[in-house]
């Protein structure tokens, strides 16, 4: 790849990154902390990219004649067309119920729980639900009505769960947190669909088949098919 | 060289290619390349429309998304270290005896802020500006493990676990320098690809920036995809219960994890919650995680044959993974 293309190539590059940065596009692959990042990085690219032209331009208006290529210019570089056409043409969506199933339940015991809020239904997230649920023996949710927002996994065997990717960096660390459901489902069930779910405490626990951790059940009350949110992953264990 | 393998056979027709056609005939291989994707966009779309391909997809863009910035990131320091520092300060700034020199490039890693990808990049540089291979390699693998962020996000991963913060950080301390001594003692210099002169000249020192920064980022940058497209697979590819089985055997869950740190490729500024995850494992099983991804995996193996030569990276990769594992190891049987 000539210097010419190699402009292009990393002007496309840094505009790809730009535009995953400045749209919610980003929020499928990397936390959100990572915007900043993204954008500068974007930034200086193109501003390279330019630099790159601009200075081949110069040389060649100085020394009359194109120079030559007297080093090796890497053949690996065609490589960085993957992740742009990618990005560009396909948007992979964010991770759902197929890799939700493949790994086991992320929770993990918390170190104190905080009150749930007053609303009613009040809103809490999978993560936390589960976790009250699973080693606060639900203590916190006796007589309450929650809703909570997350995609269906059925596994093989058709049992429905309600999952939402944890996430610490980029997908490639996603880990699945799972709720088993019981009760008044839709008649019509769909991997990867979102849902509103609005249910109450369940004292049943079973076991993730994958690593042994604890899946709670939700009793639910209604379900309402949702579109995906903002920020498809739980990033609470962030901060 | 590379030039002529990417022209469209027509140019190979002539005895040689000239000048001209070689320089037309990449950015008319990249028209062709983006013109074609681009109407094949549907086909292209129902192809990877399994669930498998589609996970695959995500797992490879997340990962060149995420390591991209901090790429970008260490492509400038080095371009600043290349161009902006002169030799005479590396020489001023570290020991004269290269014994000494190692782990005091070691400590000097902990002022990197970032992940593997940046490290490679500067790394380079430093050799490129007259430091003795055995202290820069040093550096190349203890920075990613024990910058203030990741010692940070450990702590928080492990929150009853406060000693595995400091194994996490006299582990890779330990593992970096013996890398140092051992190169030192064995290492040869041809190992080593020469350093690309081209790349850094310039008339001025601005057009010897932006150069670097040009040469190291399509050169590293398709590295990197190469080593994402790896660990996608990986991710996508290993079996959980395989991890569930080896977790009984103390040898085993070590060897198993040391084997998923280099496959799954995680930076290394969240590989420790993952590792916090791998709840069926032992401590000493996650620390050896948590040494050996920072040091060497997929990733970091092909950014590192892309910049210091094949031959290098295929001597010093199982080195390093053998160390990391001992060292972590050695450890956590004083520590945990």
């Amino acid at each position: 790849m000539n210097r010419q293309a190699q402009a292009a190539v990393m002007f496309l590059l840094g505009a790809a990154l730009l535009h995953a940065g400045s749209t919610d596009l980003y929020l499928r692959y990397v936390k959100a902390g990572l915007q900043p990042l993204l954008l500068a990085s974007g930034g200086v690219l193109i501003a390279a990219a330019l630099a790159t032209v601009w200075y081949e331009r110069r040389r060649n208006r100085s020394a009359g004649h194109p120079h030559d290529h007297a080093h090796p210019e890497p053949r690996i570089s065609w490589l960085l067309l993957l992740p742009l056409l990618a990005l560009i043409l396909i948007a992979p969506p964010a991770l759902g119920s197929y890799s939700a199933l493949r790994s086991g339940t992320a929770l993990q015991k918390p170190y104190a729980y905080g009150t749930l809020p007053t609303a009613n239904p009040a809103p809490l997230s999978v993560i936390d639900y589960a976790s009250r649920a699973a080693y606060g023996h639900g203590r916190s949710l006796h007589g309450r009505t929650v809703r909570l927002t997350g995609f269906l996994a059925l596994d093989h065997s058709g049992a429905p769960y309600l999952v939402r990717m944890a996430l610490n960096c980029c997908a490639a660390d996603a880990q699945p947190v799972k709720i088993a459901l019981t009760g008044s489902l839709p008649p019509v069930l769909r991997p990867d669909a979102w849902l509103d779910v609005t249910g109450t405490y369940s004292p049943r626990l079973t076991h993730d088949p994958v690593n042994n951790g604890p899946i709670p059940y939700l009793n639910v009350t209604s379900a309402q098919p949702v579109p995906v949110p903002h920020d498809p992953y739980d990033e609470t264990w962030n901060n | 060289m590379a030039i002529t393998e990417d022209a469209p056979p027509g140019t190979e027709a002539g005895a040689e290619p000239g000048p001209e056609s070689r320089r037309l005939s990449s950015p008319l291989v990249l028209t062709l390349i983006l013109l074609l994707a681009v109407l094949a966009q549907s086909p292209i779309r129902g192809l990877l429309g399994t669930p498998l391909m589609q996970s695959w997809m995500t797992v490879f863009v997340a990962v060149t998304v995420q390591a991209l910035p901090f790429l970008v990131l260490g492509v400038l320091l080095s371009a600043a270290i290349a161009v902006f520092v002169p030799p005479s300060f590396f020489a001023r700034a570290l020991p004269r005896r290269p014994a000494l020199a190692v782990p005091v490039a070691g400590v000097a890693g902990a002022i990197l802020p970032g992940c593997e990808c940046a490290s490679v990049p500067v790394a380079g540089a430093l050799v490129r500006r007259g430091v003795t291979p055995a202290a820069a390699l040093a550096f190349l693998l203890s920075a990613p493990a024990i910058n203030p962020i990741v010692l940070t996000a450990t702590a928080v991963a492990f929150p009853h676990d406060p000693e595995m913060v400091l194994g996490r950080f006299l582990a890779s301390l330990l593992v970096a320098c013996a890398m140092g001594w051992l190169w030192q003692r064995l290492g040869r210099t041809d190992w080593l690809r020469p350093p690309a002169h081209g790349a850094h000249e310039g008339a001025t020192k601005g057009e010897a920036f932006w150069n670097s920064v040009r040469h190291d980022t399509m050169h590293a940058g398709g590295f990197l995809v190469l080593g994402a497209m790896a660990a996608a697979t990986l991710k996508a590819a290993t079996p959980a219960d395989w991890l569930r089985a080896a977790a009984g055997n103390p040898v085993f869950s070590v060897l198993a994890l040391a084997v998923l740190a280099v496959l799954l490729s995680i930076c290394s500024e969240a590989d420790a919650f993952v590792a916090a995850s791998l709840t069926q494992f032992s401590l000493t099983a996650k620390l050896v995680f948590l040494v050996v991804g920072p040091m060497i995996d997929l990733k970091l193996f092909a950014m590192q044959a892309g910049t210091f030569g094949r031959g290098f990276a295929l001597r010093f990769a199982p080195a390093t993974f053998a160390m990391a594992v001992a060292g972590a190891a050695l450890t956590s049987a004083v520590l945990l």
